[in-house]
């Protein structure tokens, strides 16, 4: 009992969400769908009370369970991330869902272990605890994209995240039982002492892998389903989608490159500086011509991850750091750019086009401000919150020598200042449209939250590279 | 004729690129693609099972195990999608999954 007994203590957070998302169905199933509100609340509250004994964790690293779960600093601060991001688009759901008449008491229960799936990927210590918390966390998203059963986008939005989330998981399992046959585990410690010289199978399966942790993070070459599944699912879920399951499974990409694999460095490093270089610049062109907002923010995610992994790409604990970082405020910028998409809407009807925010700057100029600040600060330029981040992952690259990485990264992202910039352009320059309805509270709130972080990050950022580095060390 | 290791990491290597292929050159049914995911798996479950024998380790059998559940709740799920994009649009054929460009 005393040797069980730790690693209970160290999983509360995950205990917490997997006995409340059984306790919500239950609520949900005998309340009917009145409880709907009701239960999105309690879900809201558990999420949060989650991230609060994340914060509130001891110190230190534990293993538990024969390896399987790590929790050390460096997952607590990612699980926050995620956890944080749930709330928040959670929180933002809530309106948008009763005015669409879209009240399901489904939805926060699949957020809820989606998120659960979240952690426990974050903290796995094995291949096993990696494949069964990305599958949580993916078999929940899948329905949650095609949570508006009624729509043809919406479940084609599923069809399509299904099928090709499937390929992906297939791709890195199979990697995984490649690089279990040739290092005879499926620890990551235990993977990592083995592994000195990298042979064939073993680069197969690391290539398989790390092909299936692309498609998660929608990297370039597995995005094409990004764009799509933003588009065709409800706003709020993209607004999840883009950043909870994007921090977690960033988490365990970065996880499993520095903790199973610090010896055959020079063998991923190639394979993540293609990927971090191809999603940059796909990310910066083929946003310029989208119309539709959250198609545009679908390939600006896709571009942010490839600046992700330029942090990663430099191997080093700095670049670790700048991914974390990266991450921390690539989440805060989206929720704040999702909240104004939420709130676009017209006479009770949401609209989507990049267009409709045409002269907001005189309509709401409140609004068009932070969203300013907003794409601003997504593009890139100081002394915003976006430019540090880039700034720190850019740094990490340099220091590791890859210069030309740091190079055409500086390039994309002047490239994809571009569609950042036309929309601040419609916003105050265009013919005024229309007026949007009034916005609600909460939208408001986390548009204000983000906003004046993004615009007022460079006074005092200690506490977050602070963080981030504490975090980081614990990996290497 | 000895089958060794290598054989069956032959066998769940044909199965695992016919499933990719069938993935992929499929361009009439949905439910084509739900069967190639399952061989996938299924080409993973040999490599597991076949590395776990020959490595004498049953860590191996224990994915293998866990595999399988996954891959059924996958199924389960795949299908329900499905049937709710069939209500919707009236038809499983692939072309036909075409509401959004891409």
């Amino acid at each position: 009992m005393s040797q069980l007994l730790p690693p209970v203590a160290a999983v509360l957070p995950e205990l917490v969400l997997a006995v409340s998302a059984i306790a919500l169905i239950l609520i949900g199933a005998f309340r009917g769908e009145a409880a709907a509100n009701l239960v999105t609340g309690l879900a809201i509250a558990v999420l949060a009370a989650a991230a609060l004994l994340v914060l509130l964790a001891p110190a230190g690293e534990v293993v538990a369970f024969n390896g399987s779960m790590v929790i050390d600093t460096y997952s607590r601060f990612m699980k926050f991330l995620a956890l944080a991001g749930a709330t928040v688009s959670l929180v933002m759901a809530v309106d948008w869902l009763n005015r669409e008449k879209q009240q399901k008491f489904e939805y926060a229960v699949l957020v809820l272990l989606a998120t659960l799936g979240m952690c426990i990927l974050v903290s796995a210590g094995d291949l096993i605890a990696l494949y069964l918390g990305l599958e949580l966390m993916s078999l929940s998203l899948y329905v949650v994209a095609a949570i508006n059963r009624d729509s043809v986008r919406s479940t084609e939005a599923g069809l399509k995240y299904f099928v090709l989330g499937a390929l992906s998981s297939g791709m890195l399992l199979y990697g995984a039982s490649l690089i279990y046959g040739f290092t005879g585990s499926v620890n990551f410690s235990v993977i990592a002492t083995v592994v000195k010289e990298p042979s064939l199978g073993l680069i197969f399966g690391l290539v398989f892998l790390l092909a299936g942790l692309c498609f998660k993070v929608s990297a370039v070459p597995f995005h094409m389903w990004t764009p799509d599944v933003y588009e065709g699912a409800p706003t709020p879920v993209t607004a999840f989608f883009a950043t909870a399951p994007k921090a977690a499974a960033m988490a365990i990409f970065v996880r499993v490159t520095a903790e199973a694999f610090p010896h055959v460095t020079h063998q991923w490093q190639q394979i993540v500086a293609f990927v971090a270089i191809a999603s940059m610049v796909l990310g910066a062109f083929a946003a310029i011509g989208q119309r539709n907002i959250k198609r545009l923010l679908a390939y600006s995610s896709i571009g942010h991850m490839g600046f992700a992994l330029v942090g990663l790409a430099a191997g080093t604990e700095q670049g670790v750091r700048g991914v974390l970082v990266y991450m921390a405020i690539y989440v805060a910028m989206t929720l704040g750019s999702f909240a104004c998409v939420l709130a676009m809407r017209r006479k009770g009807q949401a609209v989507e086009s990049v267009e409709d925010l045409a002269g907001l700057g005189t309509r709401n100029p409140v609004m068009a401000l932070l969203l300013a600040a907003l794409m601003f600060s997504l593009a890139g330029i100081p002394p915003l919150a976006g430019f540090l981040a880039k700034y720190y992952v850019f740094l990490a690259a340099i220091q590791a020598g890859l210069y030309w990485l740091a190079v055409i990264g500086v390039l994309a992202s002047v490239v994809g200042a571009f569609y950042y910039l036309r929309i601040v352009k419609i916003m105050y320059f265009d013919e005024p449209a229309e007026a949007f309805d009034p916005m609600p509270s909460e939208l408001k709130a986390v548009l204000g939250v983000s906003g004046l972080f993004t615009i007022f990050y460079f006074v005092y950022p200690a506490p977050l590279i602070e963080a981030a580095g504490a975090a980081a060390r614990s990996l290497f | 004729m000895d089958i060794g290791l290598s054989h069956y990491l032959t066998v769940a290597a044909i199965l695992f690129t016919l499933g990719t292929l069938g993935i992929f050159l499929n361009r009439k049914n949905v439910i084509v693609i739900l069967m190639s995911v399952e061989l996938i798996l299924l080409a993973v479950n040999i490599n597991l099972v076949a590395f776990s024998a020959f490595l004498g380790n049953l860590t191996g059998q224990i994915f293998a195990l866990l595999v399988l559940t996954v891959a059924a709740a996958e199924a389960a799920i795949g299908l329900a999608i499905l049937v709710v994009f069939y209500r919707n649009r009236g038809s499983i054929a692939v072309e036909d999954i075409n509401a959004m460009k891409g």
